[in-house]
């Protein structure tokens, strides 16, 4: 059992472009309503890397950035739990297409924007850290693991942790073999357990040898985005967030075991 | 923190000077080097001309008759082959399984480091799109191309069910594994983790290494005068960790930490570096004069072997140092754990391997470079993983358990 506190909390997706805008959704107060929202604007990108960094990167740090103004925290101080299924799939598809095309002169900078860990490095950048900042996978259960590293990191350190979520859809043909749905990313700051003030608090439960079922969303549409988008898996969790009650909710890591975690709002 | 020991309790490398801890030994004994001149249509791009690159890989031989066992067919591409190659040498199965049947299934997680995970096969897939610009029906996306592919394979193949998942930072990515791990055990969220990582060679990274113009046209010469880029490697490690038990080696401490400088330069300074290398030690608990040997990142780019030395001289003085990479290349994604197992055969065998390829050390890099091997006994090594992306990372190791784990 691990056991942290949410002190803040940031949604990008279409039509849901903050938490606010997400929580009336996510709570039922106010239909889904799937909207193209305006590109990011990546306020914390200095210009050069503005000009660099991709559509997967833009999204997550505008995620990364409402979660920390939420919390009122110095980023410089806080580690940061990049997690994505599929990194900047944009990048990967325009380098295999070259690739078979004969063309080998990959330019510098698609090179550098093809690496898992480029919005972590973007980030890094952007906010000037030092702090240790990771990127991992877990295929449909990245979120989860992610979750799991950041409330462990959060416990260990014994400070506030940023993590972010983000996926979006590759081009054709790659699309075909991997559909996703819309582009997402989820963001929250995890601290110690004791941590005042906080949005909510979580207890993290391994679900060894209970058969659960993952939990699902009311609304339709979120739903079959939560089910198509890496990301979105972990929307329940941000749905108990925005609920008055306390939670549990069952998230499906990446060899399918549950994990278990309590939302107890503050 | 308060960083607490971690028993190394098994540990097996595979790269292109051979299979097993036992051909990584020797070669760095008799200082056999596995590198090769670079041809187009190697095996990993057999069905295409490629590109036309003056330098040379650490290949793994023998990959392309490599078969993995029916039910995991779909795992099938050159990094899983590579992967299941490095998990079966040295026993190390074995060993593994038996941790889980010691602790249960879901108190072992699975976490592996890799950079490029599948995309050799998806080269190649895109190679063999059809008239409608379609994948061939047999790509299978999540057991190859995604990055959870590798650890996925390797959790079957152990019967792992705890966390399981890859860790993606470029070439820290395996280093990050022996942090994350030890974070899960002090956490009494496992008892014990199977770490590792995987790369293989693509056109991916040679394409894009010799856009940045980082290749070196010879056998990679790391801290040398004349050093002129990287050599590219494959490679697979992998290390059996456990929160409680007795071994030759303990894992004492780790530090991470980011450049904030650019994406793809390390800075100049070498300012992360030097924050990573003093994090792991102070995790451990540890004064720099604690450690005997560090072994470098040392990726032997004009820019990257200058930064690190002066970290490390700022670091640790005149302590014996040296990179490992003239003997198997950059292996990007496995670097970290194939060096990690270096440093820990030099504690295990009093045994510290030199710099292969170097002959004239560069002034502007001020740490102690060891040219030569060195027999002696040592007791605490340090290794450093650095990344595109800033992201760096330093694990110590050392044969006292310092710290233990009482619960």
């Amino acid at each position: 059992m691990i056991a942290c506190a949410v002190i803040g909390i940031g949604v990008f997706g279409p039509g849901l472009p903050d938490w606010s805008a997400a929580r009336q959704a996510l709570s039922g107060s106010a239909p889904y309503v799937r909207a193209d929202n305006a590109a990011p604007a990546s306020g914390l990108l200095p210009a050069a890397e503005r000009r660099r960094a991709t559509p997967s990167t833009r999204i997550a740090l505008t995620a990364a950035q409402q979660a920390l103004t939420h919390a009122g925290l110095d980023a410089t101080k806080v580690p940061a739990v990049f997690g994505s299924s599929s990194g900047n799939p944009d990048i990967i598809h325009d380098i295999c297409a070259m690739l078979a095309a004969g063309d080998y002169q990959i330019s510098p900078t698609k090179f550098h924007n093809s690496v898992h860990n480029a919005a972590s490095g973007y980030y890094s950048i952007a906010v000037a850290s030092h702090r240790a900042v990771t990127s991992l996978c877990a295929f449909d259960g990245t979120a989860p693991a992610a979750l799991l590293e950041a409330a462990v990191q959060a416990g260990a350190a014994q400070t506030p942790v940023l993590m972010v979520c983000y996926d979006m859809p590759y081009p054709f043909p790659l699309s075909e073999a991997r559909p996703t749905i819309d582009a997402w990313a989820l963001a929250l700051v995890l601290a110690p357990a004791a941590f005042e003030p906080a949005v909510a608090r979580l207890t993290l439960i391994d679900g060894a040898g209970q058969e659960a079922a993952d939990t699902a969303l009311t609304d339709i549409a979120l739903e079959s985005i939560r089910l198509g988008n890496p990301t979105a898996r972990m929307l329940p969790l941000f749905a108990a967030l925005a609920q008055p009650s306390v939670r549990e909710v069952v998230l499906r890591q990446g060899n399918g075991r549950p994990l278990r975690v309590t939302v107890a709002p503050c | 923190m308060t960083f607490e020991s971690v028993a190394v309790s098994a540990h097996t490398a595979t790269t292109a000077v051979g299979r097993g801890q036992g051909a990584l030994l020797d070669a760095l004994r008799t200082r056999r080097g596995g590198l090769k001149r670079y041809q187009a249509r190697q095996d990993f791009a057999s069905d295409s001309e490629g590109p036309a690159l003056a330098t040379w890989i650490g290949e793994v031989e023998g990959l392309q008759s490599i078969t993995l066992p029916q039910q995991w067919s779909r795992y099938d591409c050159r990094n899983n082959r590579l992967a299941w190659l490095g998990l079966h040498q040295d026993d190390f199965v074995a060993q593994a399984r038996a941790a889980v049947a010691r602790y249960g299934a879901a108190r072992v997680a699975v976490i592996i480091g890799t950079s490029t995970s599948g995309i050799a096969h998806a080269e190649g897939a895109y190679r063999a799109r059809d008239s409608q610009g379609r994948l061939p029906e047999s790509f299978s996306y999540s057991t190859t191309l995604n990055n959870f592919s590798a650890p996925a394979l390797v959790a079957h193949a152990i019967g792992a069910s705890g966390p399981t998942f890859a860790i993606s930072t470029a070439c820290s990515s395996s280093a990050k594994v022996f942090a994350a791990a030890a974070r899960l055990m002090q956490a009494r969220w496992i008892d014990a983790a199977i770490v590792g990582g995987v790369d293989s060679l693509c056109l991916t990274t040679l394409c894009g290494f010799s856009a940045l113009d980082l290749l070196s046209p010879h056998p990679c010469r790391p801290f040398d005068r004349a050093r002129s880029g990287i050599s590219i490697g494959e490679g697979a490690g992998f290390a059996l960790l456990e929160a409680r038990a007795q071994a030759p080696a303990y894992l004492l401490g780790a530090g991470e930490s980011s450049d904030a400088h650019h994406m793809s330069t390390p800075h100049p300074e070498g300012l992360g570096a030097r924050l990573a290398m003093s994090g792991a030690l102070a995790s451990a608990g540890l004064t720099p004069d604690a450690v005997d040997y560090v072994n470098l990142h040392g990726t032997a780019t004009r820019s990257n072997d200058p930064a690190e030395g002066r970290a490390v001289a700022g670091v640790f003085g005149s302590t014996a140092s040296s990179s490992t990479k003239g003997w198997f290349g950059h292996l990007l994604g496995a670097a970290g754990i194939v060096e990690s197992i270096v440093a820990l055969l030099a504690l295990e065998h009093g045994m510290l391997p030199g710099t292969l390829n170097t002959t004239d050390p560069d002034p502007d890099c001020p740490n102690a470079v060891l040219l030569d091997n060195e027999a002696r006994d040592i007791d605490v090594v340090l290794s450093n993983s650095f990344g595109f992306g800033g992201s760096n990372c330093s694990v110590v190791f050392g044969r006292e358990n310092r710290r233990p784990n009482v619960s």
